[in-house]
């Protein structure tokens, strides 16, 4: 799950973890009274999207004067932004947050991620920041530093010192960053981050150390202990098919393409997309009803998908393990039926009680396409996709 | 031979009174020599108490005691499944599989640090487990569906490794074990560990090896594959359609930062040796190819 940056800066704040001041707000009035507030005679108008890359799309800009707050949040308001990580349709911006503006001495790179070959939490630190971190990373891996954190201990004073020095933060800010970057990691391991990146981290001209931007992903195995999260999550920013599929215990992913998949377990679902795929077709999502797929989620499922204008065939590929095909073959009829499918409808079914399975497709009187094997369907799909049933 | 477990291991099942673990664990004994491989549940709140004629225990380590098993099988919800694989480990078990799908990354994270150094194996979580066809299987995966043979089969999804076990079969082609290491990006064996013990089993002739996008699990296994390996091995990866940054069902499957994409992954293998098939539908018959 992710959040907003200023969410994500209120929870950072609760780790001794400082921030410049800010306040969100939904309309151009309240960002002029929120800049009013704040004081001082600049402040940064940001864009609340979850996407990445804001500044290049124009969602971070300076302002000088109350009108100019006006200005810049009006003309970012209610309209998509389009970043590097948006897609070409951008994302609407519902939200501003106006932050009191800081001079900035130095620029750093801080991010926590899970290294999965090394199974630890692994903190990595640069002096190069406000840059896009991947690219350093390809360019001069040589200027990123990583610790990675025995889970039990955390980070050790030790550690946490040795990083600063690496990244070269100046003498005078050095205690400051060593509270910030041990509050990064207690917020990321006891809020059950997933990733938490601050780029930039910042010396001011001060000396004071900031987080400027703020970035938090959660595991979303873990929400369960953390309700003060989940009520964070701002729907505006979801796909509303995603959200639906995951209240019914589905794995929807949208694709651009028009041919919709149907599969019970993920490794099979991706094996499906990619087969389609070979044999000339374009996906339109991916959907995982799970291994042990039951009629009710397959009725869902259907419905889902079927809220795509774009779909114009549908390739169900079953497995049937401990979930037996007459089982599944069922669910697919009364789904069929009860949404009134339009769309043609290729269906795969293999595992416990295939032979009763498609009997009973045949026996519906729906127009279903039956399949034998994977690669059958595939051409099956792709071909009826283009209107060649 | 096989690899990890046959008709001689014993097997605890932690969380046997719950609806999951009470249902497979009867499948599991319906399947081959699987009557006398499971001997024993764990619930710290019923010991003494029986499930279908299997003897409850508090604690893993009485289990073991009582029973002389070394092997256990997860059913436990997410919450306290991380706590469930460490007492399987303290109790010095060979071996763990965790069906459990859903743990926190940071509790796994956590057992895998206590795991260090202990002699306790870990097939999961989110799997389907282990197969040693005829003989013994445990954990959800179809049994009918195996027949005893001599290719070894490992791979991180559940569904994908019963087609690609089915597709074995349609050339009547055997397998020695089947593995599914789950698909979480904080687990137990990984590719390269069961591809070791593939190499060293005298009744493994070949090894298909199912992998999927997210993570360098199978790089790092090809890449010992190339310089280590003395039978064939050939390869499907999924998610070659697969977005960046989408999580795709399972929890490890995902592209983040450029990394773990499918096509980085069968380079890799390629370069390596492994012949790696784009078709899903041509797994079996790449493998008898290589035969």
């Amino acid at each position: 799950m992710k959040i907003h940056e200023y969410q994500a800066k209120e929870i950072l704040r609760r780790y001794s973890v400082t921030t410049p001041r800010g306040i969100p707000c939904l309309s151009a009035d309240e960002a002029v009274s929120a800049a009013e507030k704040l004081g001082g005679d600049k402040w940064v108008v940001k864009a609340q999207i979850y996407a990445g890359g804001r500044g290049k799309g124009g969602g971070i800009k300076l302002a000088r004067s109350l009108a100019e707050i006006h200005s810049l949040a009006d003309a970012m308001l209610n309209k998509p932004l389009i970043t590097p990580q948006t897609g070409p349709n951008g994302q609407v911006v519902h939200r501003l947050y106006i932050e009191e503006g800081v001079d900035i001495q130095r620029e750093y790179y801080v991010g926590i991620v899970i290294d999965r070959s090394r199974q630890r939490a692994c903190l990595m630190a640069s002096s190069e920041g406000g840059m896009d971190i991947e690219q350093v990373a390809a360019n001069t891996p040589e200027k990123i530093h990583k610790i990675l954190i025995n889970p039990i201990t955390g980070l050790t004073d030790q550690e946490t010192e040795s990083l600063a020095n690496k990244i070269e933060i100046p003498q005078p800010s050095l205690a400051d960053a060593y509270t910030l970057l041990k509050g990064l990691y207690r917020a990321f391991d006891e809020m059950d981050a997933s990733l938490l990146e601050i780029n930039p981290l910042i010396v001011a001209n001060d000396g004071k150390v900031l987080a400027l931007d703020a970035k938090m992903n959660f595991d979303d195995n873990a929400l369960f202990r953390h309700p003060d999260v989940v009520v964070m999550r701002d729907l505006d920013e979801e796909n509303p098919l995603e959200i639906e599929a995951a209240e019914h215990g589905l794995s929807y992913v949208p694709l651009d393409g028009n041919i919709g998949c149907l599969v019970n377990g993920a490794g099979l679902a991706m094996a499906t997309m990619d087969i389609i795929k070979l044999y000339g077709g374009e996906p339109a999502n991916f959907l995982d009803v799970g291994g042990g797929a039951t009629a009710e989620k397959v009725t869902e499922a259907f419905k889902i998908m079927l809220r795509n204008p774009k779909l114009s065939a549908i390739l169900v590929n079953i497995f049937g393990g401990i979930m037996k095909c007459d089982v599944i073959a069922k669910g697919v009829t009364v789904a069929a039926r009860e949404v009134k499918l339009s769309a043609p409808l290729v269906v795969r079914l293999e595992g416990t009680n295939v032979d009763l399975g498609k009997q009973i497709l045949a026996d519906s009187g729906l127009p279903i396409i039956s399949a034998i094997n994977m690669a059958d369907a595939a051409e099956k799909v792709v071909k009826a996709a283009a209107g060649g049933v | 031979m096989s690899i990890l477990v046959n008709r001689d291991s014993r097997v605890i099942t932690q969380g046997i009174t719950g609806k999951t673990g009470q249902f497979h664990t009867r499948l599991c004994r319906e399947y081959a020599y699987g009557q006398q491989c499971f001997v024993a549940g764990v619930n710290p709140k019923k010991p003494g108490e029986q499930i279908e004629g299997i003897p409850v225990y508090a604690t893993v380590k009485e289990a073991k005691e009582a029973t002389g098993a070394t092997v256990s099988v997860i059913y436990v919800p997410p919450a306290f499944a991380a706590a469930a694989i460490d007492e399987a480990v303290e109790a010095d078990l060979d071996l763990v599989i965790c069906i459990t799908e859903g743990i926190p990354v940071r509790d796994m994270l956590r057992t895998r640090y206590k795991m260090e150094g202990k002699k306790t194996l870990l097939i999961g979580p989110n799997c389907p487990g282990i197969v040693t066809p005829d003989e013994i299987k445990i954990g959800i995966m179809p049994g009918y569906i195996h027949k005893k043979g001599r290719i070894g089969v490992v791979s991180r999804s559940g569904t994908l490794t019963y087609e690609a076990v089915a597709q074995l079969m349609a050339l009547d082609l055997g397998q020695s074990t089947c593995i599914g290491i789950g698909g979480d990006p904080i687990n137990g064996l990984k590719h390269l560990d069961v591809m070791k013990l593939f190499n060293e089993d005298e009744e493994t002739d070949a090894v298909l090896m199912v992998g999927e996008i997210g993570g360098t699990d199978e790089e790092d296994c090809a890449r010992w594959v190339k310089d280590n390996m003395k039978k064939p091995v050939v390869g499907f990866i999924a998610g070659v359609a697969a977005p960046p940054g989408k999580r795709m069902g399972h929890a490890g499957a995902i592209i983040a930062g450029g990394k773990g994409t499918a096509q980085e992954k069968i380079a890799v293998m390629e370069e390596c040796g492994i012949r790696v098939t784009r078709n899903p539908a041509e797994m079996g018959k790449l493998l008898k190819s290589v035969l």
